[in-house]
C-alpha cells in the first residue's frame, strides 16, 4: 500500500474525492435519464392509451361498503340494526347554483337552518365531486314531494343509504355507544383501503371497541364508464364480506329494570353473571338518545347535553369515581382474618368515637352511643365504623393496599370497553409521589371505612363483589359473548382465571355477616330480604360527598340535596351458590340501605326468577 | 456627498452581493431552491383544490426553513464536527423515545408533541446520520480502512433499524442512503460496492425462505406489485400512472389536472404531487422540474469538491447525494418503477418537516462553502 505515512496526505486524498464526486455525478445523471425514460414512455409512447382511460372509456374502482353488523342482547333482542333510509343528497360540483338550490331546497321541504349549516360545515371538509347529505332520513311525505320536483334539481338526488338505529335509545347508550361521520383525525389513522366507502365509524361503546369486527371487508368493482361518467359494464367485482354480528351478555329486560329503579336518582348498577363474568346489565343514568349522533347531532343539542348538570354524557359505570364507603367493610374484615390481625370472635368496643394516642381528633361512629363491644361478624353486619377505623391501624396502609389490590381496586377490571377508569386504591407511594407527602395514620384509619382518597367506579365495586361471592376466584368481567360472523362463531375469549389465596373459613364468616346485612333484624338492608326463599348477602355504603365539621351533626333535610351523600349497595345471591353479583351506586340517594339496597334487589329477583321460569 | 450615495445605488446588485457573502448565503443554491419553491406552490393552488389557506400555511413553514436555513449557514463548519457524536446521541435517544411511546400508546408514533409543534427525531437523524460518518472517518487519511467500515455499517444501521420499526420504510431508506453516501464519498473501493450488491441480492432468497413468516411475504409482494390491492397503495399507482400518461408531451396546462380532482386520489398534494406536475406539464415540464433538480445537486456536489477538509467534503457530498435519493424514490415510486414507499418530492410537496430538514441541510452546505478562512485540522 503506497499511504504508510503517518500525516495527511491531502493531494492525494483529493483527488480520490474529486474522482468520487464526478462518479457520483454520473451515477445520478444516469438514474435521472432512467426516469426520464420511464416518462417518456408514459407521457409519449403510452399517451394515447392513457388518455383514452382518463377521457373516455375511464375505469372507475367503485368500492363496496360492507353492511355493519347487528348487536343483540343475551335474549336475541336488537340493540343496534341498520335501516334502511333514503338519503337527501348533493354533489355541490354538478349544482351551478348552489345557495339558490339550498334555498329552493328548504321552501320545498321546510328543511330547518341547523340542517343546512350541517350540510355546510361537511360541505367544506369534503372533495367537491362527492354526494354530501342534506337529510339523512327523508320521510316518506318528504320523498314524495322531492320525487316530483327532482327535474328542477340538477345535482341532487334521494339515495338509499343503511343508517344504524338503536331502538333501546338512551336505555343502553353507554354499553352500545353509536356509530358517527368518520373525521379527519380518524381517517389518518384508518386503514385507507378498508374504509374506502365507508361513512361511518363506531365512536364509543362496543361499537368502538369491536369496531374492526363489525366493520366488515370493504369489497370493489371495476366499473367501464364513459365521458359521461355512465357506467357501461362491470369488469371485475370482488364482494364485500359483512361484518360480524355481536351477541352481548346484556339482558336489555334486566337492563331497563335497573334503569327504572334508580328512578329519580342519577347513578349506577352494574351486574355480573359470577360464572362467566358476562355483564348483564351496564347501567349510567341519566343515558342519552344515541340516534342524533348518526346523523350529525346539531351544536344546540350537543351543547344542551355538554352542558346540562346531570351530565348524561359520562359514563359512571365506567368512569365514574365514588368512595366506596363502608361497602369496603366485608374486604377490611376478610384483609383482618386473613392476615390474622383479628380472630373471628374476637371483640373491639365501639364507644362511638375513636381517636388516635396523641391526637384530639375523633373519628365518629353514624351511631351515636356506639355498638358496644363487637366481633367481626356483628361489625360488618351493623356496619360499625370504630371496629373498622381500630383494624385499619391494626393492619396498616401498606397491608391494606396489597389486600384491596388483589380485588381489582385501583387497577382497571378488562372489560371489552374503551376509556375505562382505573379508580384509585392509595397507598404511602402512590402519596409519596403524586402529592409529596408521607402518609398519616389518620387516612389510614378513614381509608377502614371507604373514606379519604380511595376511588372506586362501580364497575370495580360489581368485579370485587363478584370475586368475592365467587370464593376469590377472580371474575373478569366482558360485555360481548360471542362474535358470530358468516363463516365462523367466535365465542369472545375467556381469560385464564387466577384464584385469590384465601381461606374458605374466612369467605364463610364474611359471606354469613353480609346475609345478615340483609336477613338479620340488625342489618343495614333488612327490609329487601323479606320476601323470597332464598338469600341475598349484601353491604351497604353511605360516601360523604361534603365533610361534616367536628362536633356538627349531619342533618339530611337541611342541606341541599346536590350535597347529600351517595348511596351504594353490593350484593350477590343466593348467597349459597351465587350466581349474580350487583353493585349500585345512586348519587346524593343519601342511604345505602333505603335507597340503594331496594335497587339491587329487584334487578336479582327479577334476574332469578327469570332464571327459574327458564329451567324444566 | 449626493454623488457618493448615487453611487452607492448604482452599485447595489455588488452591494446585495456583499451583503449575501456576509450573510453566507450561496447566491445560485439559493436561486434554484426558490425557483423550485415557487414552482411548489404552483403545483399546490392547483393539487390542493385551489385552496388559498393551505398555501399560506405552507408558506410559513417554507418561510421559517428558509430563516433556519440562513442561521445554520452562518455557523461555522467546524461547530458541526465538534458537535456530531453529541447530535447522533441526542438523535438516537429520542428515536427510542419515540419507539417506547408509541409502544405504550399502542400505536405507531413518529413524533414528540412539543406542545407548539411535532418535532419527529427520524428528521433530525437524516442529518446526524451523515455528520456522525463523517466526523468519525474525518480523523484518519481515506480511503476508509476495513474497521471503519464495520463500525460506520453499525452506526447506520442503528438509526435505519429505530426508524424501519415505527414503521417509516421511506425514512429508513433515506437514513441508510445517506450514511451509505458518506462511505462512498470516504473512497469505499468499487470491488467491495459491488461485492455487497452482490451478497445482498444472493442474501434476499435464503431470508425469503426462512426468516419471514407467510403474512410478512405477502406484505412484501403488495409492496412490489401493488395492483394487487386496488383498493390501497395499488389504487394510487393506477391513477397516476393514467395522469401522467394523460399529460402527454405539452400537458393539460396548470389547473387542467382532471384525475388528481375527479377521483379520489387523497395523498394527490403530499407524495403523489408529482402526477398532478407531470398531467398539467407534461414531459417538458417533468424535464424542467428534473434539470432544476440537477442544478441544485450539480452545485451542492460542487460545494463539496471545493471544501477544505475531510469532514465537510464528506458531509456536503452526501447531502447533495441525499438529496438525489429523494428525487429518485418519490418519481421512482409515482411513476410505477419502484414500490410505494412514503417519502415526499423534496421541496415541492405540502408538509413542512421534510422542508425543514432539506433546508436545513442546504444551510449546512452554505455554511461549509461560505467558511473558506477556516483551516483544517
Amino acid at each position: 500500500m503506497p499511504r504508510t505515512l503517518n500525516f495527511k496526505d491531502n493531494p492525494v486524498e483529493s483527488q480520490l474525492f474529486l474522482g468520487r464526486i464526478i462518479s457520483a455525478f454520473v451515477i445520478i445523471v444516469l438514474l435521472t435519464v432512467c426516469l426520464i425514460v420511464r416518462l417518456a414512455y408514459l407521457q409519449v409512447v403510452g399517451h394515447q392509451h392513457y388518455a383514452t382511460l382518463a377521457k373516455e372509456n375511464s375505469i372507475k374502482i367503485e368500492p363496496t361498503v360492507p353492511s355493519r353488523g347487528m348487536i343483540y342482547d343475551k335474549r336475541g333482542n336488537i340493540l343496534a340494526e341498520n335501516a334502511q333510509t333514503y338519503s337527501l343528497e348533493l354533489v355541490p360540483d354538478q349544482v351551478s347554483d348552489l345557495d339558490n338550490t339550498l334555498a329552493r331546497l328548504k321552501q320545498l321541504l321546510d328543511i330547518p337552518d341547523e340542517k343546512i349549516e350541517q350540510f355546510q360545515r361537511l360541505r367544506k371538509r369534503q372533495k367537491r365531486f362527492t354526494s354530501i347529505p342534506l337529510i339523512a332520513n327523508l320521510t316518506d311525505e318528504e320523498l314524495a314531494k322531492f320525487a316530483v320536483a327532482r327535474p328542477y334539481f340538477h345535482g341532487v338526488d334521494a339515495h338509499v343509504r343503511q343508517l344504524r338505529h338503536y331502538p333501546y335509545g338512551d336505555l343502553a347508550a353507554h354499553v352500545v355507544g353509536y356509530v358517527g361521520r368518520i373525521n379527519e383525525e380518524e381517517l389518518k389513522e384508518l386503514p385507507i383501503s378498508e374504509y374506502r366507502g365507508s361513512t361511518y365509524i363506531g365512536k364509543l361503546g362496543v361499537e368502538s371497541s369491536y369496531e374492526t369486527e363489525l366493520h366488515g371487508k370493504t369489497g370493489y368493482s371495476e366499473i367501464e364508464t364513459n365521458v359521461q361518467g355512465r357506467p357501461l359494464k362491470t369488469l371485475k367485482e370482488v364482494a364485500p364480506i359483512a361484518g360480524s354480528n355481536l351477541h352481548l351478555t346484556l339482558d336489555i329486560d334486566l337492563q331497563k329494570t335497573a334503569y327504572d329503579a334508580l328512578e329519580k336518582y342519577n347513578g349506577a348498577v352494574v351486574a355480573i353473571e359470577i360464572e362467566t363474568g358476562g355483564v348483564l346489565t351496564f347501567v349510567s343514568r341519566p343515558g342519552f338518545d344515541p340516534n342524533p349522533f348518526v346523523i350529525g347531532i346539531s351544536g344546540p343539542a350537543y351543547q344542551a347535553l355538554q352542558s346540562s348538570p346531570d351530565q348524561p354524557l359520562y359514563n359512571r359505570a365506567l368512569r365514574g369515581l365514588y368512595p366506596p364507603g363502608s361497602t369496603i367493610k366485608p374486604f377490611m374484615a376478610l384483609a383482618g382474618l386473613e392476615y390474622n390481625t383479628v380472630g373471628v370472635r374476637q371483640q373491639l368496643l365501639c364507644p362511638g368515637y375513636y381517636q388516635l394516642p396523641n391526637d384530639s381528633h375523633r373519628y365518629r361512629d353514624w351511631r351515636k352511643g356506639g355498638h358496644g363491644a363487637v366481633n367481626v361478624s356483628e361489625a360488618v353486619t351493623q356496619s360499625c365504623d370504630v371496629y373498622f377505623y381500630r383494624l385499619a391501624g391494626m393492619l396498616g396502609i401498606d397491608r391494606i393496599h396489597a389486600f384491596l389490590q388483589q380485588f381489582g381496586f385501583g387497577e382497571k377490571t378488562g372489560i371489552d370497553l374503551m376509556g375505562e377508569k382505573s379508580g384509585l386504591l392509595p397507598s404511602r407511594e402512590w402519596k409519596l409521589s403524586k402529592k409529596n407527602q408521607v402518609w398519616f395514620p389518620g387516612e389510614t384509619v378513614i381509608t377502614g371505612i371507604g373514606q379519604g382518597y380511595h376511588q372506586v367506579t362501580p364497575l370495580q365495586l360489581a368485579k370485587a363483589t363478584a370475586t368475592l361471592a365467587n370464593n376469590g376466584k377472580i371474575v373478569t368481567p366482558h360485555l360481548v359473548d360471542k362474535v358470530v360472523s358468516d363463516a365462523v362463531t367466535k365465542p369472545s375469549e375467556n381469560n385464564p382465571k387466577t384464584t385469590l389465596p384465601l381461606k374458605s373459613a374466612n369467605i364463610n364468616t364474611i359471606i354469613a355477616a353480609m346475609v345478615n346485612v340483609v336477613h338479620s333484624n340488625r342489618g343495614t338492608a333488612r327490609s329487601i330480604g323479606l320476601d323470597i326463599n332464598y338469600q341475598i348477602a349484601g353491604k351497604t355504603g353511605t360516601a360523604q360527598v361534603i365533610n361534616i365539621k367536628q362536633n356538627a351533626s349531619y342533618n339530611e333535610h337541611a342541606i341541599d340535596f346536590k350535597q347529600r351523600d351517595h348511596a351504594l349497595f353490593i350484593s350477590f345471591a343466593p348467597a349459597d351458590n351465587p350466581k349474580i353479583a350487583v353493585a349500585v351506586i345512586a348519587e346524593n340517594g343519601g342511604h345505602g340501605g333505603s335507597v340503594a339496597a331496594p335497587i339491587a334487589a329487584k334487578v336479582i329477583k327479577q334476574y332469578l326468577s327469570d332464571k327459574q321460569t327458564a329451567l324444566p | 456627498m449626493k454623488i457618493e450615495s448615487r453611487r452607492e445605488q448604482f452599485d447595489a446588485p455588488s452591494l446585495v452581493e456583499r451583503i449575501l457573502s456576509k450573510l453566507h448565503i450561496d447566491i445560485p443554491l439559493l436561486i434554484s431552491l426558490l425557483l423550485i419553491s415557487c414552482l411548489s406552490f404552483v403545483v399546490l393552488y392547483s393539487a390542493g383544490s385551489q385552496d388559498i389557506e393551505l398555501l399560506v400555511k405552507q408558506a410559513i413553514r417554507v418561510g421559517l426553513a428558509f430563516l433556519l436555513m440562513a442561521v445554520l449557514a452562518h455557523i461555522n463548519p467546524y461547530q458541526f464536527k465538534r458537535y456530531s457524536a453529541l447530535l447522533f446521541g441526542i438523535g438516537i435517544a429520542l428515536l427510542i423515545a419515540v419507539l417506547v411511546m408509541g409502544h405504550i400508546g399502542k400505536g405507531a408514533q413518529r413524533w414528540l408533541d412539543l406542545g407548539f409543534f411535532r418535532f419527529q427525531p427520524s428528521e433530525m437523524i437524516k442529518i446526524t446520520t451523515p455528520m456522525m460518518i463523517a466526523w468519525y472517518l474525518a480523523d484518519h487519511a481515506l480511503p476508509l480502512k476495513t474497521h471503519q467500515l464495520l463500525v460506520s455499517g453499525v452506526l447506520i444501521l442503528i438509526p435505519t433499524l429505530l426508524i424501519a420499526k415505527q414503521p417509516d420504510l421511506g425514512t429508513a431508506i433515506l437514513v441508510a442512503s445517506s450514511g451509505g453516501a458518506v462511505l462512498f464519498f470516504a473512497g469505499l473501493s468499487w470491488r467491495l460496492i459491488m461485492a455487497i450488491f452482490v451478497s445482498l441480492s444472493a442474501l434476499t432468497p435464503v431470508v425469503w425462505h426462512y426468516f419471514l413468516h407467510d403474512y410478512q411475504r405477502a406484505r412484501i409482494i403488495t409492496l412490489l406489485d401493488p395492483e394487487a390491492d386496488p383498493l390501497g397503495k395499488g389504487y394510487h399507482i393506477i391513477q397516476s400512472k393514467i395522469a401522467i400518461g394523460s399529460g402527454g408531451i405539452y400537458g393539460k396546462g396548470w389547473l387542467g389536472s382532471k384525475q388528481s380532482e375527479l377521483e379520489f386520489l387523497p395523498e394527490s398534494s403530499t407524495d403523489f404531487i408529482f402526477a398532478v406536475f407531470a398531467e398539467e406539464f407534461g414531459l417538458f415540464g417533468c424535464l424542467g422540474l428534473l434539470v432544476l433538480y440537477l442544478l441544485v445537486i450539480g452545485r451542492c456536489l460542487y460545494i463539496a469538491s471545493q471544501a477544505q477538509d475531510t469532514f465537510s467534503r464528506l458531509l456536503a457530498g452526501s447531502l447533495a447525494f441525499t438529496f438525489f435519493v429523494y428525487v429518485f424514490v418519490n418519481i421512482g415510486m409515482v411513476i410505477g418503477v419502484l414500490p410505494v414507499v412514503g417519502v415526499p418530492l423534496p421541496m415541492i410537496s405540502y408538509g413542512g418537516t421534510s422542508v425543514v430538514t432539506l433546508l436545513a441541510g442546504f444551510g449546512i452546505l452554505m455554511s461549509i462553502h461560505t467558511h473558506k478562512k477556516f483551516i483544517p485540522d
